[in-house]
């Protein structure tokens, strides 16, 4: 009957329990999921290629106008061509790469990172501390997006980084909203409450509780975003506010591409296949990550 | 005192087994169970969560998910037919107008963007097409009044009402088409207990005059004790005990399951320090053990138990499912002095 | 034991908590005043919307009380700072009513446990605080092969005894209990309800059980309140308030129970009649005149007070009083 105190197991070391196996649980789980895998072994395919570019394509052949060239179709020096200048498609691809991935992603991580904790911020102490974050935010957003980002490019110049901080500027106050509205239902819960009896502060529940129970909302958004912040790149070059001539950059290429389209269709081809792929690889490995780091999904 | 043979029962249900199923796995909600509701009665159907109390009712109006719930086999005869084998639309005539369900959760029963009244009119409408406007009107006043609320209120919407009286408008769309059998599933669970006793009083009150059978489906042993005829008392999908609401509460012999679930209710009159819980848990229903499904908590576990499924034994109106008051249980109880003292 | 000599481990005196809502002011707790010995249990029973649950949050400070006092072990904590309430956390301590709700899904269990014991800093490791989670777990009768499950993965009961093992690892001498057993069965209830005996008897607890089901409470309790709207209608010990209910609200409440018995089968239920009005700017006189069946003019009028009718045994109610 008195079944309470009865279970004694053998004793087992604690030390099983450390919490470094987290990674390698997530790990574990993430491998499962076939879409994440094909998604990861694309990034680290890109990832190699790019970083490594220096060692099987040079710079010169991204940059070189070599008329005698202008729109070949892809042979066997050039994979995928030339452009209308003549330049090595190939290459301004890999080059290409370089900047538009670099832009994308350290934009959006700027931007998640920013917006998350203000958006946090904004939901958990509410109030005053809310009303002076979203009322600014008011005011970001009220300023059509591409204005606000040309303006931004205008003032400070086309360069590497100042066109992340403008992307990052155009797109934190979606994540500010997003999180926010996540954080308000997250801290009704009972658990919050629960560490605020245990004596946690309001930063120790953010970043224990709230950030990690968000996170499958931030991650998804985030793979989205990335994609879409290379398209408002192209969209800032074709408007001769991205990056200065003769950087190349995808976006770039695909709006000199337009002139040519019909009679050679690989300058839109490629760097158009470029974007798709690179989106589509990110999406499948935010889909997998979002599904490793809920424990419901564990099986 | 009536039996259960020699009667006529509204609704029979014979040898039911459901499962739930998925690309995973096959949950076994209901595994042959057999009752019978006689006419103007109330059973009590009595189980904790999860041991197929809400299946049960489900599958009498076969309401079950369509795409993983399966009734495998057995019949449930309402009136003489075998709802399991009735095509969809004698099935639609009979839902509501012959049996009617209570849920546990009046909000979810009712639609927010109509009054009250509207409600209850549409559930009238729905099976008395010829009636006009006025009629309906009148009809739905009348059940309101039934079930004490206000008739002027049916202008109201559901928010404007509280939980309580949610519920019984939800009772009088239950009733407003006078159904033979109303199946109340936790009716009260929701409920504070002083709106409960208002809300069951006048179930049972309703009942009789009406002349209403029911199947009251709860986890709570006072409300059987107040309104039922007789009870089933549930466990893993099996009926393991069945009599009339006296065998149940007090006769002398009862399923191991039984005592444990009345040990476990802190009794009011009498001050005991410490309660007679079950130990351990219901079995998972995707992998119920070989043999008794109560086997692994019973404290009067024997070795038969945990390979063979007991059959039902009956003394009277009492059913048990349990080895114990089968003949080689009795003798295997005396061999190895773990029976029960009698 | 005599109780005057003894000092209280909490006690309240003329506790409030409004909130501030766009139809007035709504009273969830008004003037109670409550004293608790160390290893008793003080049982809080009420209808949904009585304020029983907020009673609990505001002495643990979870939210800030309008006016009063609180008196935790000699100190006056109402007025306390977040700051110097966090080092209190250790003695005070709460139990949810929801297992699924109180427990981060994205935390394994021993995580759950060591969490306080990290916020604190008890233990200089990680390590050492899981050890300590590990032995809490054993004492609340959880395998330890769940040290590494995530809660979705537990039933019910499982959980709240994580929850109660969370709620000890600070050593604290008083818990709230917010209806910790109502969200389970009723063979599961009976495990967790014996658990919280043994370890009050084990830790001299002192409980504040918090519940609507009246059965449990008189279970579990030395002492019963009764609260209504807001506020304390009647506080007895336990068999004094089974035995001879004083309030017309505490002997609708009693008579409303169905019994697992047939004696009661044949009694109609004994109704009170209406529903809980608005706890939002009562008017003066009793809370409870509308629905009672007692009620006389100067109960509309005039606001009953709370008097030690019998020794011990504290009702507000001018039917009671008047005598």
């Amino acid at each position: 009957m008195f079944m309470i105190f009865q279970k004694k197991e053998a004793n087992i070391d604690a030390s099983l329990y450390q919490g470094q196996s987290k990674v390698k649980e997530i790990w574990r789980r993430l491998r499962k999921s076939k879409g994440a895998m094909i998604g990861l072994i694309m990034l680290v395919v890109m990832a190699v290629a790019l970083l490594g570019a220096p060692l099987f394509v040079s710079y010169d052949s991204a940059i070189n106008q070599d008329f005698s060239l202008m729109l070949a179709k892809p042979c066997k020096e050039h994979f995928f061509g030339n452009d209308g200048y003549g330049r090595d498609i190939f290459a301004r691809i890999i080059y290409g790469g370089r900047t538009s991935i670099g832009i994308a992603l350290l934009a959006t991580v700027a931007s998640c990172i920013v917006g998350s904790m203000l958006g946090a911020i904004a939901g958990f102490f509410g109030g005053a501390v809310d009303n002076v974050i979203m009322r600014s935010l008011d005011i970001f957003m009220s300023v059509p997006d591409i204005l606000f980002t040309m303006a931004v490019v205008y003032a400070l110049g086309a360069s590497f980084t100042n066109l992340i901080v403008a992307l990052t500027l155009a797109y934190f106050t979606n994540y500010v909203r997003l999180v926010r509205s996540e954080v308000l239902t997250l801290s009704e819960q009972d658990y919050v409450e629960a560490s605020k009896a245990g004596g946690a502060g309001g930063l120790r529940i953010i970043l224990s509780h709230i950030i990690p129970n968000a996170v499958g909302v931030i991650i998804v958004n985030t793979t989205l975003n990335v994609a879409k912040i290379i398209l408002y790149e192209s969209t800032l070059s074709f408007l001769g506010l991205g990056m200065p001539s003769p950087t190349p950059e995808w976006g770039q290429m695909l709006s000199e591409s337009r002139e040519f389209m019909r009679n050679a269709p690989h300058l839109m081809i490629f760097p158009a296949l470029a974007i798709v792929i690179t989106a589509c690889s990110i999406n499948l490995v935010g889909d997998g990550l979002r599904d490793a780091l809920d424990p419901h999904l564990k099986s | 005192m009536e039996t259960l043979k020699n009667t006529n029962p509204i609704l029979e249900i014979e040898d039911l087994s459901v499962v739930y199923e998925t690309d995973l796995e096959t949950v076994r909600a209901v595994n042959g169970i057999s009752m019978k509701i006689e006419k103007g009665k109330t059973l009590g159907l009595v189980g904790e969560t999860g041991a197929g109390k809400t299946t049960t009712a489900l599958s009498i109006l076969r309401l079950l998910p369509e795409n993983t719930g399966k009734i495998l086999g057995g019949e449930i005869r309402f009136d003489g037919k075998n709802l399991l084998e009735l095509p969809e639309e004698k099935l639609r005539e009979i839902r509501g107008n012959a049996i009617s369900m209570v849920f546990q959760d009046p909000m979810s029963a009712l639609n927010p963007v109509y009054t009250v009244g509207d409600q209850i009119g549409e559930a009238i409408k729905f099976h008395n097409s010829h009636l006009t406007k006025e009629e309906i009107e009148e009809r739905v006043e009348e059940m309101l009044k039934l079930v004490g609320i206000v008739p002027s209120r049916k202008v109201e919407y559901p928010h404007q009402f509280s939980g309580g009286m949610k519920q019984r408008v939800v009772i009088a769309m239950a009733l407003c088409c006078e159904p033979d059998l109303l199946v109340a599933d936790e009716p009260t669970t929701a409920l504070d207990v002083t709106i409960q006793a208002q809300v069951l009083a006048m179930v049972s009150d309703l009942r009789d005059r009406l002349g209403t059978s029911m199947l009251m489906i709860t986890h709570d042993l006072g409300i059987v004790a107040k309104t039922c005829d007789n009870v089933c008392i549930m466990y893993a999908g099996k009926i393991i005990e069945a009599g009339t609401v006296e065998d149940i509460f007090t006769g002398d012999r009862h399923h191991p399951y039984t005592e444990g679930l009345f040990g476990s209710i802190p009794n009011l009159k009498v001050k005991s320090s410490r309660l007679k819980p079950i130990a351990g848990l219901m079995p998972d229903p995707t992998d119920l053990p070989k043999g008794c499904e109560f086997a692994p908590r019973c404290e009067k576990c024997m070795e038969i138990c945990k390979e063979n499924k007991p059959e039902i034994y009956t003394e009277g109106a009492h059913q048990f499912y349990c080895h114990l008051f089968g003949k080689q249980g009795k003798e295997q109880a005396m061999t190895e002095g773990g029976g029960r003292d009698e | 034991m005599n109780k005057e000599e003894r000092i209280p481990l909490l006690e309240t005196r003329d506790l409030k908590k409004y909130f501030k809502t766009g139809a007035g002011m709504l009273h969830a707790v008004d003037s109670i005043n409550i004293k608790l010995y160390e290893g008793e249990t003080i049982g809080v029973v009420g209808e949904s919307g009585c304020g029983k649950s907020t009673l609990g949050r505001t002495i643990l400070k979870l939210i800030e009380p309008t006016s009063g006092d609180i008196i935790f072990n000699g100190q006056n904590i109402s007025k306390l700072g977040t700051r110097a309430m966090r080092q209190l956390r250790t003695e005070m301590q709460i139990i949810f009513q929801d297992p699924y709700s109180s427990l981060d899904p994205r935390k394994s269990v021993i995580e759950i446990i060591s969490e306080y014991m990290m916020i604190h800093r008890i233990y200089r490791t990680r390590r050492e605080a899981y050890n300590r989670a590990a032995e809490l777990m054993e004492l609340v009768g959880l395998a330890r092969r769940y040290a590494d499950v995530y809660p979705h993965e537990l039933d019910g009961g499982r959980r709240q005894r994580i929850g109660v093992a969370r709620a000890l690892s600070l050593n604290p001498k008083f818990i709230v209990c917010d209806e910790p057993v109502s969200a389970l069965d009723v063979s599961i209830q009976a495990q967790i309800l014996n658990l919280l005996m043994d370890l009050q008897e084990e830790l001299n607890l002192a409980y504040m059980f918090v519940t609507h089901d009246l059965s449990v409470v008189k279970h579990i309790s030395d002492n019963i309140m009764v609260m209504y709207l807001g506020t304390c209608v009647e506080f007895a010990s336990s068999d004094a308030l089974f035995e001879k209910p004083l309030h017309p609200y505490t002997q609708a409440l009693l008579a409303a129970i169905p019994e697992p018995t047939l004696e009661s089968r044949n009694h109609p239920f004994k109704l009170i009649k209406g529903e809980v009005s608005s706890p939002i700017d009562p008017k003066p006189g009793c809370r409870f005149a509308r629905r009672c069946e007692h009620c006389m003019a100067r109960c509309t009028e005039e606001t009953p007070e709370y008097i030690e009718t019998l020794p011990g045994h504290f009702v507000a109610c001018h039917m009671v009083n008047g005598k």
